[in-house]
């Protein structure tokens, strides 16, 4: 049905649509499901997703290897005093993302979105946007599809994996999604969601993935923090009206070509960025 | 153009943190459990490559020992599989060893009995979530278990091939992969079917004279 975001989108406007109503059509059509079994396995989702960026905020959660872990709880525990620089919302989706990374970390239950190590980003977004405007669990349930919709476009025109793309992939490609879910929550139009997702991801184009140890701990989890919040202030930027003057499509192609030309120390490998630094390596030998 | 469903974006819903160390090495370990026989008392693990290097970060010691309890690999109690094993009285020994098999993310999985010989497995954790069993037991196999897999040794026979096909075929069910590999008088047989394999199957086929061996293995969910 589509396979770039201008075929989405050409969709939506002739159709009169929005992205969530047309990628719902296409996965009936495609696994051949019921509507009814499609939205429970989307709730399951969800469910797995509030749980996941609840989980940590009020008793500190550390990972199997002991790299990490009781942040999530510290920035929680940080707005709540409400003497915040960025305020409650900010500080608040950062606390949820945390969460998230910090469950998948110490072996909790999360989904994948669209990896595990950028887990954090997409839940705290529609769970912080659904808190702060009162919006339905329905609401949530379609900015998943939104979702799932760009990042599927960007796995197939792109790549979604760090080893492949760098953390733009990973991290890059969970604020995009974000970014389009929530814009479209807000009432915003299709063509403001594809100007957030494209905002999103090439406001962090070149980041590399760069884990200590290969642990999917540090700096992931600081980085599901500020993708939450690069998927909120791209959204800002679309609903406010601001155009993206290189489409969506473009953009992805883009932070492709490259996550290609990155050599493959900054790709996951764990031998450049943050991980080859005298203290990453350090912890590499006490850790492994 | 590779295509994707909505649920292979957001899922799948796992336990963490990555899939080929949580969810692959899981199935690994229940894998083994399926195909050996589970009056074990203890099992060593010999780890080979980024297994050896990691599992400790990764949990991966504690995904296979999940794996070998039965748990699956969306089980919350993965975590704490090293106790519940305790709990259990089953022994656990991790061993790093270089196996010289070429894919980093390794394990061969010994199993002890009380009265018997010990029984291994070889497989390797090939990225999300998906795996590859390479030896049982000193037959040197190929499959994923992504789809129920019949294992058969038997004294190879003239007929004996097509004896185990029709067993298969009165009962209605479709080979999909067949792989037949011989060592002196002794086969192995590894068969992918199209459905779910039910136990008179196997016994059917188990009454065959020339049978030494056999085991099904369906499925095992991510
Ligand atoms: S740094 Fe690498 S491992 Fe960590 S979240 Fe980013 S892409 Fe994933």
């Amino acid at each position: 049905m589509f396979n770039k975001g201008s075929e989405l989108l050409n969709l939506c406007k002739t159709r009169n649509k929005k992205i969530w109503e047309i990628v719902v059509e296409k996965e009936i059509d495609n696994a051949q499901i019921s509507y009814e079994e499609l939205m429970n396995n989307m709730n399951s989702v969800l469910d797995t997703m509030i749980n996941s960026a609840n989980a940590a905020l009020d008793k500190g959660v550390i990972s199997i290897s002991g790299l990490s872990g009781g942040d999530a709880k510290k920035m929680e525990d940080y707005k709540n005093k409400g003497n915040t620089i960025s305020g409650q919302l900010i500080n608040s989706a950062m606390a949820k993302a945390l969460s998230t990374s910090e469950v998948n970390a110490s072996m909790g239950k999360i989904v994948a979105a669209p990896t595990a190590g950028a887990s954090g980003i997409l839940p705290s977004a529609i769970i912080s946007v659904k808190e702060k405007f009162n919006l339905s669990h329905e609401d949530m349930i379609h900015g998943l599809f939104t979702a799932a919709g760009i990042g599927e476009i960007i796995a197939k025109n792109a790549t979604i994996s760090g080893a492949e793309g760098g953390c733009q992939a990973e991290c890059g490609t969970a604020s995009s999604m974000a970014a389009a879910a929530i814009v479209e929550m807000l009432g915003g139009s299709v063509e403001a969601s594809f100007n957030g997702a494209s905002f999103a991801l090439l406001n962090i184009m070149g980041l590399i993935c760069d884990p200590i140890a290969g642990l999917v701990e540090f700096p992931c989890a600081l980085r599901n923090a500020s993708g939450v919040v690069n998927a909120m202030i791209s959204a800002d930027l679309a609903l406010a009206g601001i155009d993206s003057i290189v489409p969506f499509d473009e953009v992805v192609d883009a932070m492709y070509k490259v996550g290609k030309s990155m050599p493959e120390s900054l790709r996951e490998t764990a031998l450049g960025g943050i991980a080859a630094t005298p203290t990453g390596e350090k912890l590499k030998r006490r850790i492994l | 153009m590779k295509d994707y469903g909505i649920f292979d974006i957001l899922g799948p819903v796992m336990i963490g943190p990555s899939s080929s160390h949580t969810a692959g090495a899981t199935r690994l370990g229940k894998m083994a459990r399926e195909i050996a026989d589970n009056t074990f008392y203890k099992v060593t693990f010999y780890l080979h490559g980024s297994f050896a290097k990691t599992y400790k970060g990764h949990g991966t010691d504690r995904a296979l020992v999940a794996g070998i309890l039965g748990m699956e690999p969306s089980d919350e109690r993965i975590r704490d599989s090293l106790n519940i094993a305790k709990e259990k009285g089953i022994q656990i020994e991790f061993i790093e060893k270089d196996l010289g098999y070429e894919h980093p993310n390794t394990v061969k999985i010994v199993f002890s009995y009380y009265d018997k010989e010990d029984y291994y497995i070889v497989g390797s954790s090939i990225g999300g979530g998906n795996i590859l069993i390479t030896d049982v037991n000193g037959n040197k196999v190929e499959f994923s278990g992504n789809y129920p897999t019949i294992l058969i040794r038997y004294i190879d026979q003239k007929g004996s091939i097509s004896r185990i096909s029709s067993i298969l075929a009165k009962e209605d069910i479709n080979i999909a992969t067949m792989k037949v590999s011989r060592e002196g008088k002794i086969a192995t047989m590894i068969m992918e079917i199209d459905n779910p394999i039910k136990d008179n199957i196997i016994n059917n086929i188990a009454n065959l004279d020339e049978i030494i061996y056999i085991t099904g293995i369906n499925p095992i969910g991510r």
